[in-house]
């Protein structure tokens, strides 16, 4: 996947966790929950749906990768280049 | 007695089968109405059950929708309604005194079973488990969820009793008024048990789920060729107050609960106890301080089993052996068996005879079952009476569960 295809992945998994939010003005550069309402419960849902979609792993430690969109690429990028 | 001592209902929030606001609902059981469709389930297909057409996002954003429960839906709409029902000021309200008290039939089927499902996706590696799971199925769940929408402060649970919640659910509400714990109680009962097809599954194994080829005909309490239970969901839930707390804000009163019990069978798992349920609306008149000449209209529990509703006819026969000014219904045969909701809607759809005088039937009735015979029982159409001034609201459930509520005009 291309980073371009990882932030469409992820903005159509919040657009499924939270159904309520605008995301088309969402910026990849300032953290998800400073632009959304998004718990803690709701990043346990984004770990949950990469696991179902991609079969992508997340271990705890790295969940603060998971901030932003462009953390979210920089992470994820490695992990989904086959995908 | 001392107005401080007097429950009075103020509000009325429901959805049913038939009807998403009371004025609905009345009118559709005036008009014989039936809410039972078709209903596709997951490993059986097309079932028939009452299913609820409320618009959830009235009171709730979709994420709260997505994040809770069926039964939490449900319970939200019934007390956004009620609460606007009854023109409290809520946001004045000091929220640490209102409590919220739901009877469940059960609670956690629905979302265990989905999850199960979901794993089954996976074949089964548990890591795929929802961490929504234990919020979702905690038992104080669906009232909880009231609270975190409504920002309600002060005691919330769900009271399960099978299928005498709903009455359970007022009957707490009542108790807890009466100990001074709470100002407002939103009370009533709720449940979403359709959105599993274990309901269904299991009262087919027991031989006690209706069929028919027509939904509207499915649900027949009393008539010769019942043959088992619909399934349905549904809420109902009541705004009760102090009568000198209602009267102090200028509300208007639907009605005074004057007498209630609770009681148990100790007799089997299932099949209901015909003494029992004499014992429990003897308690309930003994409470109200009347005899059962005073009820003028009896909201019968009847599922259409072939056997509980012979039974409860018994038992109805021997209380009422001699009140002529009686009359009897059923709201099953309109909406099928809301379980934890049923017993409170059931009530509801009864209150405004005391404005109207009117006893909505029991519909489907083609051949009485001579078993099921009970003077006054009214069949199919309407009955008009000179004057309602009391109402007895039965209702009982498996493990041998029996509640009964008494409201008196006021």
């Amino acid at each position: 996947m291309t980073n371009d295809q990882i932030k469409q992945a992820i903005l159509q998994i919040i657009s499924v966790i939270a159904p309520d939010e605008d995301l088309t003005h969402v910026k990849s550069d300032v953290p998800l929950r400073d632009q959304l309402e998004l718990d803690s419960m709701d990043f346990l849902d984004i770990v949950m749906e990469l696991r179902k979609r991609y079969s992508v792993e997340v271990p705890e430690a790295d969940y603060g990768h998971l901030a932003s969109l462009d953390s979210c690429m920089a992470y994820l990028a490695p992990k989904l280049k086959d995908k | 007695m001392n107005n401080h001592r007097r429950i009075v209902i103020t509000g009325i929030g429901l959805t049913s089968p038939n009807g998403n606001t009371l004025a609905e609902y009345r009118a559709n059981l005036l008009k014989g109405v039936s809410g039972v469709v078709w209903f596709e389930t997951r490993y059986m297909g097309k079932v028939l059950a009452g299913v609820c057409t409320y618009d959830p996002l009235k009171y709730q954003m979709k994420k709260e929708v997505r994040r809770g429960t069926r039964a939490g839906s449900i319970s939200i709409y019934c007390c956004q309604e009620a609460v606007a029902y009854a023109k409290l000021d809520f946001h004045a309200l000091d929220k640490n005194r209102v409590g919220v008290y739901l009877g469940v039939t059960e609670h956690g089927n629905v979302e265990t079973e989905n999850e199960i499902y979901n794993l089954s996706q996976f074949n089964y590696d548990t890591k795929f488990w929802s961490h929504h799971h234990n919020p979702r199925t905690v038992a104080n769940s669906p009232a909880g969820e009231v609270t975190l929408n409504m920002g309600i402060t002060g005691p919330h649970y769900t009271i399960g009793a099978a299928c005498a919640a709903g009455n359970a659910g007022v009957i707490q509400g009542v108790q807890m008024l009466l100990l001074d714990e709470v100002d407002v109680a939103l009370a009533g009962g709720v449940s979403e048990s359709i959105r599993t097809f274990g309901i269904f599954a299991s009262f087919a194994s027991q031989g006690a789920l209706a069929s028919h080829h027509d939904p509207t005909k499915a649900s027949r309490p009393f008539d010769r060729d019942r043959n088992g239970i619909v399934c349905s969901e549904g809420g109902c839930v009541f705004v009760l107050e102090r009568l000198d707390h209602a009267e102090a804000r200028g509300a208007r009163i639907y009605g005074e609960i004057v007498g209630y019990h609770m009681n148990s069978d100790a007799s089997d798992f299932v099949l209901p106890n015909a003494q029992r349920h004499v014992e429990c609306m003897q308690a309930a008149l003994k409470r109200a301080g009347i005899a059962p000449q005073d009820i003028d209209i009896v909201s019968t529990h009847a599922t259409a089993t072939p056997l509980g509703d012979i039974q409860e006819c018994q038992a109805l026969r021997t209380v009422f052996a001699d009140c002529p000014k009686t009359h009897f219904n059923n709201t099953k045969s309109f909406i099928g068996h809301a379980m934890g909701a049923a017993g409170a809607l059931e009530l509801a759809g009864n209150l405004p005879a005391f404005d109207d005088g009117i006893v909505h039937p029991t519909i489907n009735v083609d051949h009485l079952d001579p078993q099921c015979e009970i003077p006054n029982l009214v069949l199919n159409t309407p009955k008009k009476l000179p004057r309602v001034d009391y109402l007895l609201n039965n209702s009982s459930g498996m493990l041998g569960i029996n509640s009964v509520v008494i409201v008196k005009r006021v």
